[in-house]
């Protein structure tokens, strides 16, 4: 089955907004390994500048793939998940997220291409405020391999 | 955690001291939980090999986490990094032993742009392999 080339430049409706929780963060902090109390301990945060419990950089990719899996999960794609690597990935925050923020992810798929035998698939992902702050802007690369074929 | 790195005391060209992360079969599937990122060929060794991957592999992200941790460490501070991107060149296979595999990550500063902001370029291996390419962080100091 090959990918839907009809996708391209389609923006995904933003799911329920997303709560961003310590006891979230705490779990995503843990399971990279990571130490440092300002992803866990509200004061360690709050002299460091920070409202809340602040999270790892890279815990953006947990809204943000959320986002794309409703892409990524779309019947009429045509993705063969288990073929699915990671291929790029890169954010541009504005700021980290904290807990309490309240967020909504919008995906938009910037990109289809053939690599040899394989698709790329990339796809743009902003996450906003409930309020309309920027938090970050996601652009996440996937490779279905021998999605060409 | 040390202290925050100023702008004025980061020159170009600056290899920074390298970390190792490990990573066991345990911390992926912690990762699976904490992430939301279920897909099979980080959990599943049997639908791994029969996809063509050597094992399990860790996802990417999971790497991309150290690469961040190495960074923030560094800098000595979240919330002045404004941007971050990598490549995933090449999987970090996880064998099914108590070692599992290693993460090597190491920097260099590449550049000082205006508004004290400066660029890491990071290299990270695992088992002889450049597992991210084009790895690059801009972080601001104060």
């Amino acid at each position: 089955m090959a990918i839907n080339r009809d996708y391209l430049g389609r923006t995904f409706p933003a799911a329920d907004p997303y709560e961003v929780s310590r006891v979230k963060i705490g779990d995503f902090a843990d399971a990279i390994g990571d130490p440092n109390p300002v992803f866990r301990d509200r004061a360690t945060a709050r002299a460091a500048g920070h409202a809340d419990v602040i999270a790892p950089p890279t815990f953006a990719v947990v809204i943000s793939m959320a986002a794309g899996s409703s892409a990524i999960a779309d019947p009429g794609l045509g993705v063969n998940y288990a073929m699915v690597v990671h291929g790029e990935q890169r954010f541009e925050y504005s700021r980290p997220l904290m807990a309490g923020d309240v967020v909504t992810a919008q995906a938009t798929i910037t990109d289809i291409r053939d690599a040899g035998r394989n698709v790329l698939l990339t796809t743009r992902t902003e996450i906003t405020t409930v309020d309309g702050e920027h938090v970050c802007t996601a652009h996440s690369t996937l490779v279905e391999r021998g999605g060409a074929g | 955690m040390s202290g925050q790195v100023k702008f004025i005391d980061v020159e170009p060209g600056t290899e920074l001291a390298p970390e190792s992360y490990r990573v066991t079969r345990l911390s992926l599937v912690k990762y699976c939980g904490a992430s939301g990122d279920f897909n099979v060929i980080h959990w599943n060794e049997r639908i791994a090999r029969s996809v063509g991957l050597p094992n399990v592999i860790a996802h990417g992200m999971f790497t991309m986490a150290e690469a961040g941790r190495y960074v923030t460490d560094w800098a000595g501070d979240q919330a002045g990094l404004l941007e971050f991107g990598v490549r995933f060149s090449s999987p970090v296979v996880v064998p099914d032993d108590d070692a599992g595999a290693t993460i090597e990550i190491s920097g260099k500063i590449e550049e000082k742009l205006d508004g004290n902001r400066v660029v890491l370029a990071l290299t990270a291996r695992s088992a002889e392999s450049k597992v991210l390419t084009r790895a690059r962080a801009v972080v601001r100091l104060p």
